[in-house]
């Protein structure tokens, strides 16, 4: 099988006398030795350089909320039955008068919460959301945690701030957009 | 001795101590950089800017780990080896000569610890005590492993310290003497191209791969190859100990690294030094002005020290460790050989009519052997192999 075209096959045949004595053969790996000190580094420095994960990353969720700032989930329950993880619960209430700034349909999420441990990031409750209410977005993790009592997230941690709009498609985020500040829409 | 003499003395030996022990701190941190380069890495970045306070945390781990003596190790032997190897390793760089003379009032004091006559018998006796330290340490450890690497160590030195002699004999022939500062001088009255390494291109590979050898360095580090004596004759050390082994280890580098430089490169000598210290002399009198011609040639010096620290990482990170049976073969059948043949021609050389550069036909012979056989050799038969 071959994998590459590097490959070189070996033989076991005599060395001659330029090759017993290694010098030559020696120079040559200290020129090769010597470009790479020279080379461009593998390396990025982690946590001062990111490297940009593609627009189709899927990592910390959110719920949206849309153009008029009402959260957009209506809570069907098609997440929670899509997840293979079974690491979405959420407890469903009615949205009562006064509330219609708030909540964008007639029922609403009272209670939303995404179990981390559990969760895989499959990004299948993206695909099941009839509202494109939930997203997983591609700039930001889950940080780690310390504490089982930090695992659940709720609303407070899920939810859509309303001046830090997440945007998928912003032409603005091209390099390492993991720094949040650069994922930000325009508006 | 004058109490003024002693006192420049003191803080020149001082000062020897200390940089050698700056010098052998940065290494590990350079050796680590120079590793990292080499493989497309970036290195120890955290400690500082760009890494340099790594040495500085590198020794707060090694302090403040367990100092473990193993049961069955014989106590006082087991503290020994360490000690001994730090002792020999600092006590080697006595006789090299950092820089011509320093002179104030009517004193001329040599910028060197101490001026002996025979001052590379001085170097080759330490640096073959240094081997004690390893022996006693990896016996004492009653460890099988740190045995063998022990054993390895004791007799790759004395294979490789035959050819290590027999290569400097020519050098001595030609400056017919021991000491370390008269061989540099012999050369810096040749000129550049008087340099020990012109005139013994041969010794000067020979003696750089000994050298390697003697400082137990990659390609001939077998005494402590992790991949089969788990440590070598370390396996057992710990904390501040095992510091001492591997702060050794650098410090005979250096001490190896300024030897080769003094012996084959020129030492503090460097081209155009007559004219620039007489031109330094006229213009700030002959105190200040020598004083400033002796710190360039020490800086020149140190340059020279450091490449080599280079050389010897580059080295360690270029070729792969030899079979023990190779190491053998290259020190008893292959150098000890050169050397005396070296010996012979350069020997003949100087008798005829004082030629320098007699041990050049052995190259020109051996580099037009190695072509013919190169062009004479079956071309394009590479017979796959089956495995």
């Amino acid at each position: 099988m071959q994998l590459t075209n590097r490959s070189k096959q070996v033989s076991n045949k005599e060395m001659t006398l330029a090759e017993k004595m290694y010098l030559p053969a020696i120079t040559k790996g200290l020129g090769i030795t010597l470009k790479h000190f020279f080379l461009k580094k593998a390396t990025k420095p982690y946590p001062d350089v990111k490297t940009y994960l593609g627009p189709v990353f899927r990592g910390h969720h959110v719920l949206k909320r849309d153009e008029q700032g009402r959260e957009r989930c209506t809570a069907c329950g098609l997440c929670a039955v899509a997840c293979p993880a079974e690491a979405i619960s959420m407890v469903a209430a009615e949205r009562t008068k006064g509330q219609e700034t708030l909540y964008r349909e007639e029922k609403y999420a009272a209670v939303y919460e995404i179990n981390m441990l559990r969760c895989i990031f499959c990004g299948l409750c993206e695909e099941a959301c009839p509202k494109q209410a939930i997203y997983l977005r591609h700039d930001r993790f889950v940080p780690v945690f310390s504490d089982r009592d930090e695992v659940i997230y709720g609303k407070d941690k899920l939810v859509e701030k309303s001046d830090d709009r997440y945007v998928r498609t912003n032409p603005n985020v091209q390099v390492t957009p993991t720094e949040p500040s650069l994922s930000r829409s325009v508006s | 001795m004058d109490l003024t003499i002693f006192i420049v003395k003191s803080i020149i030996i001082l000062a020897v101590f200390g940089i050698s022990l700056l010098i052998a701190t940065y290494s590990t941190y350079v050796e680590r950089k120079v590793a990292a380069f080499m493989q497309d890495r970036i290195g120890p970045d955290r400690a500082g800017p760009w890494g340099l306070l790594q040495p500085i945390a590198d020794a707060g781990k090694m302090f403040f780990k367990e100092d473990f003596i193993p049961a069955q190790a014989s106590k006082w032997l087991f503290i020994l080896g360490p000690a001994l190897a730090m002792l020999t390793a600092l006590m080697s760089s006595a006789v090299i000569p950092f820089g011509d003379t320093i002179r104030f009032d009517n004193y001329e004091i040599p910028v060197q610890g101490i001026e002996i006559n025979i001052g590379v018998l001085y170097i080759f006796g330490v640096v073959s005590l240094g081997v004690y330290g390893v022996m006693v340490g990896g016996w004492a450890s009653n460890n099988k492993f740190s045995l063998l690497g022990a054993i390895r160590a004791a007799s790759q030195n004395i294979s490789y310290e035959v050819a290590l002699g027999l290569s400097i004999i020519a050098i001595l022939m030609m400056s017919g003497s021991l000491s370390v500062r008269a061989i540099v001088e012999q050369q810096a009255e040749a000129g550049f191209l008087g340099w020990n390494v012109f005139t013994q291109p041969l010794g000067f590979i020979i003696f750089l791969t000994c050298s390697f050898a003697e400082c137990n360095r990659t390609p001939f580090d077998l005494p402590e190859c992790e991949t089969e004596l788990v440590g070598g004759y370390h396996t057992e050390y710990s904390s501040m100990k095992l510091g001492f082994y591997l702060f050794a280890e650098y410090i005979n580098m250096f001490v190896s690294s300024a030897f080769i430089s003094s012996l084959y490169f020129g030492g503090y000598h460097y081209p155009f030094m007559e004219q620039i210290s007489n031109a330094l002399t006229n213009s700030l009198g002959s105190v200040t002005g020598h004083n400033v011609a002796t710190a360039i040639g020490t800086v020149v010096f140190f340059g020279k020290i450091f490449f080599f620290i280079f050389f010897f990482m580059w080295v360690r990170w270029t070729v792969p460790r030899f079979r023990y049976d190779q190491l053998m073969n290259l020190g008893w059948k292959i150098l000890i050989p050169l050397s005396v043949l070296n010996i012979i021609v350069s020997a003949s050389g100087l008798l005829f009519n004082g030629m320098k550069y007699a041990s050049w036909l052995i190259v020109i012979v051996a580099t037009v052997l190695a072509v013919m056989s190169n062009s004479r050799a079956p071309k394009g038969q590479v017979s796959p192999q089956r495995s």
